[in-house]
């Protein structure tokens, strides 16, 4: 068995014996793997290895298409959460998720940030501006854009974006935060603060980001999955992959020997 | 040669020819409704000929063409107007039998209430019985005296006589309704109170039109007397005048202030003369009342219709085969939608009305027969399937990122698609919009056993409770230029009426597509920022 796991401290979501399937491909390969809560952890390997397919299954974005079937069980506080009794819009809302293109809606900054709790019913307006500055606080955003709240925000750079939508997903009061590779559209000064902000979300909240840029796995997370071809090859503490990587294919990855 | 092919420029001049022959077409049609629909108006001299017979003809030109089969023969055609005395508003000359054109000074268009046009000279002014002489500058008191009479006469025969009217109606309805309860003593009580409601009401009604004959028989006591080409001489009443001018004698100034006050009667004011003559507007008006009705409908059932299709039917047999019906449905001829119309929406969706709320009034129909509320939707079911296809495009244009981050927040499906997935798709939907009203706003077969008719006697929207009048029948701009070119007694005079109503109407589309264009491009701004 290549599957190399090790257990992590106060875990919050278990993942035991995935396997999912596109139609009739299998994408990903009986996955275990638990993380750690308020902590980073973040997913590499190369293009098409089931890591985005993973955290999709997280909150459950998957449902959304057809095709995908799936065996083993998710557990997150304990629960599972393909179990039928499960509401998905309210795991959504526990578990955010930030996509790798910025996709702000067409609102203004305010509603984008608000979007989520207006969802879940919340109209006060006193109640929705604290959240809403909150949640900008919080995504490093307030100082920028706090007198241009109702500019649409599209007119935001790409960064900014972004950010917004870390926002809009902080808005929900999540407890984990899912980000697919949310710096892969973005110049390295967004990026960096984004990694900043990242470091900062990491005392309220557990952070799973997927990445293909391994410099940041290693800047930022505490623990690092690696996967290939839908299996999980290695996971542990990132500074362990990085330095002292017990397989060969994650040697040869990290060292850019392919991928 | 196969290089010339293959270098593609011919497949280029093919297309490039091909769009100038559209291009060609189009701009012909506007500039021939443009000149001939805007030319109307400008006064036209009054020539003056004299035949070799003797006769004398007064009129303008109309038309001048060569005789065919001879040659240098041409032949004129002269409105000469005074229908009530030759029975005719034009006449063919031959050139060649004209010894003598003339345009005199004092030649006179006089336009009246009834008959037309008539073309003359001013004699003088017939009162008690005298004539005395008078001149065409006086004629601005007398005129002005007489449209205030017009005016005063319009508004007790409309507004007062109407509101008469209206209780009567109102009473009679009362008294039939109390007819069908069971007696009782109570009942009986209040069948008297209403009976001498009514017979007040009768009295009113009756002084109110012997005021109305005096006033008619002080306006016939003045007279004018005109000088016809021929020497007869024709008695006309100054009421019947409405405007006197004198063409021959106008500088550019007077024939632009002629020219705009023609026009503005024409927008504004009320058809005369069988349509001929007078204005648009309540033609106008029922177009756009009956354009603005049918969006109401049909928005909403459109856009439910295609939100249905794409966000829930899925991709099946049965969803596809509905989509093409609904495609289909755009190419079924139009009349077909009236017929549709008069046996579902009047026949039996008016006719229940009227048995449930206006039983009273049966057999005479209140909304079981045709009216401005079922030809609008006729023509919403007409226009749905434009409007289906818009936004099933607008929805599918709307990027799945933005559904994704939408239901990544915990946003169910219906909050999705209200909130995110269909402000997104107004752009599309105004496009259907848009496309549905001009489509609506041109057609005519439908209306005309819907609820179109010739000569609406009053708007769909007045000052009676309840001010919206849905039920009643109305007028319509392409209904008016069939039945004015086509229909009228008059035809020949009623040509230029033709096109100036075309282009009221193409007008009409316009102003009504251009401001939903600007809200959509407003909406497109909003939604399509150059994003990242």
């Amino acid at each position: 068995m290549k599957k190399k796991s090790i257990t992590v401290p106060d875990p919050i979501v278990n993942i035991i014996d995935l396997a999912l399937y596109y139609g009739k491909t299998k994408a990903l390969k009986e996955i275990n793997l638990d993380i750690s809560k308020k902590k980073i952890t973040s997913f590499i390997g190369p293009s098409g290895c089931g890591k985005s397919t993973l955290i999709r299954c997280l909150n459950r974005m998957n449902d959304l298409i057809d095709s995908v079937a799936i065996e083993g069980c998710i557990k997150i506080d304990g629960q599972d959460i393909y179990a039928p009794a499960v509401d998905v819009t309210e795991l959504r809302k526990k578990v955010g998720m930030v996509f790798q293109k910025p996709n702000p809606f067409p609102k203004t900054i305010y509603e984008n940030v608000v979007y989520g709790p207006r969802v879940q019913g919340i109209n006060k307006k006193s109640i929705l501006d604290e959240l809403c500055e909150n949640a900008l606080k919080k995504a490093a955003l307030w100082d920028e854009v706090k007198d241009r709240l109702r500019v649409n925000a599209l007119d935001l750079s790409g960064g900014q974006q972004q950010r917004i939508c870390i926002a809009r997903a902080i808005a929900t009061e999540p407890e984990i935060i899912l980000l697919d590779e949310p710096c892969s559209a973005l110049d390295p000064i967004a990026t960096a603060k984004i990694e900043d902000m990242l470091v900062e979300l990491k005392k309220d909240y557990t952070v799973i980001i997927v990445t293909h840029n391994m410099q940041q796995a290693a800047r930022i997370s505490d623990y690092t999955g690696f996967f290939m071809l839908g299996e999980l090859i290695e996971f542990n503490v990132t500074t362990d992959i990085f330095t002292n990587p017990q397989e060969k294919e994650t040697e040869d990855y990290i060292t850019g020997r392919f991928g | 040669m196969k290089n010339l092919l293959g270098s593609g420029n011919p497949y280029i001049w093919l297309t490039a020819g091909m769009l100038t022959i559209c291009l060609l077409m189009i701009s012909g049609l506007t500039v021939l409704i443009m000149v001939n629909g805007f030319g109307i108006f400008w006064p036209r001299k009054i020539v003056q000929f004299t035949l070799l017979d003797g006769e004398v003809i007064l009129g303008e030109i109309a038309k001048r063409e060569s005789v065919p089969h001879q040659k240098d023969a041409y032949r004129t055609k002269v409105k000469v107007g005074n229908r009530d005395v030759y029975g005719m508003d034009f006449r063919w000359i031959d050139n060649a039998d004209i010894v003598s054109q003339t345009y005199p000074v004092h030649a006179l268009v006089f336009e009246r209430r009834e008959w037309g046009n008539l073309y003359g000279f001013l004699h003088g002014l017939r009162q008690n019985g005298g004539v005395k002489p008078l001149k065409p500058e006086s004629m601005a008191s007398l005129l002005g005296e007489s449209h205030a009479l017009y005016k005063k006469i319009r508004y007790i025969a409309k507004k007062e006589i109407g509101n008469i009217n209206y209780r009567i109606e109102k009473t009679r309805l009362e008294l039939k309704r109390l007819a069908l309860l069971q007696p009782s003593e109570k009942i009986q009580k209040r069948v008297a109170e209403v009976k001498a409601r009514m017979e007040h009401l009768e009295i009113l009604y009756r002084e109110k039109e012997d005021t109305l004959a005096g006033f008619y028989k002080k306006a016939m006591e003045k007279e004018v007397v005109v000088l016809l080409a021929d020497g007869r001489e024709k008695i006309v009443p100054v009421f019947q005048i409405i405007r006197i001018s004198m063409p021959n004698e106008m500088g550019v100034f007077a024939k632009v202030g002629f020219y705009i006050a023609k026009f503005w009667e024409f927008i504004w004011g009320e058809p005369r003369e069988a349509n001929t003559e007078g204005g648009v507007f309540p033609a106008i008006f029922g177009t756009v009342m009956m354009v603005l009705i049918m969006s109401i409908a049909v928005v909403p059932l459109g856009v439910l219709t295609a939100v249905y299709l794409k966000e829930y039917a899925g991709d099946n047999f049965i969803s596809r085969l509905v989509r093409i019906s609904v495609s289909n449905l755009a190419g079924v001829p139009s009349i077909v939608f009236g017929v549709f119309g008069l046996g579902f929406f009047i026949y039996l969706f008016g006719g229940g009305i009227d048995k449930l709320f206006f039983s009273e009034t049966l057999p005479t129909p209140t909304y079981g027969t045709g009216g401005i509320l079922w030809a609008s939707l006729t023509l919403s079911l007409l226009t749905v399937p434009v409007v289906v296809v818009a936004t099933e495009e607008g929805l599918s244009a709307v990027p799945r990122a933005m559904r994704e981050g939408s239901y990544a927040l915990g946003a169910t499906k219906i909050e999705t698609l209200w909130k995110v997935v269909l402000p997104q798709a107004t752009p599309g939907i105004l496009t259907g919009t848009i496309l549905a009203m001009a489509r609506a706003a041109g057609e005519v077969a439908p209306l005309m056993i819907t609820g179109v008719v010739k000569l609406a006697p009053s708007l769909p929207i007045d000052g009676y409770f309840p001010y919206i009048h849905l039920e009643r029948k109305f007028m319509h701009l392409g209904f008016h230029i069939y039945d004015v070119g086509f229909q009228s007694p008059n035809v020949e005079a009623a040509i230029p009426m033709v096109y100036t109503t075309t282009l009221v109407l193409l007008f009409t589309v316009l102003i009504l597509n251009l401001t939903a264009i600007v809200v959509r491009n407003k909406l497109k701004k909003w939604y399509n920022r150059g994003a990242l």
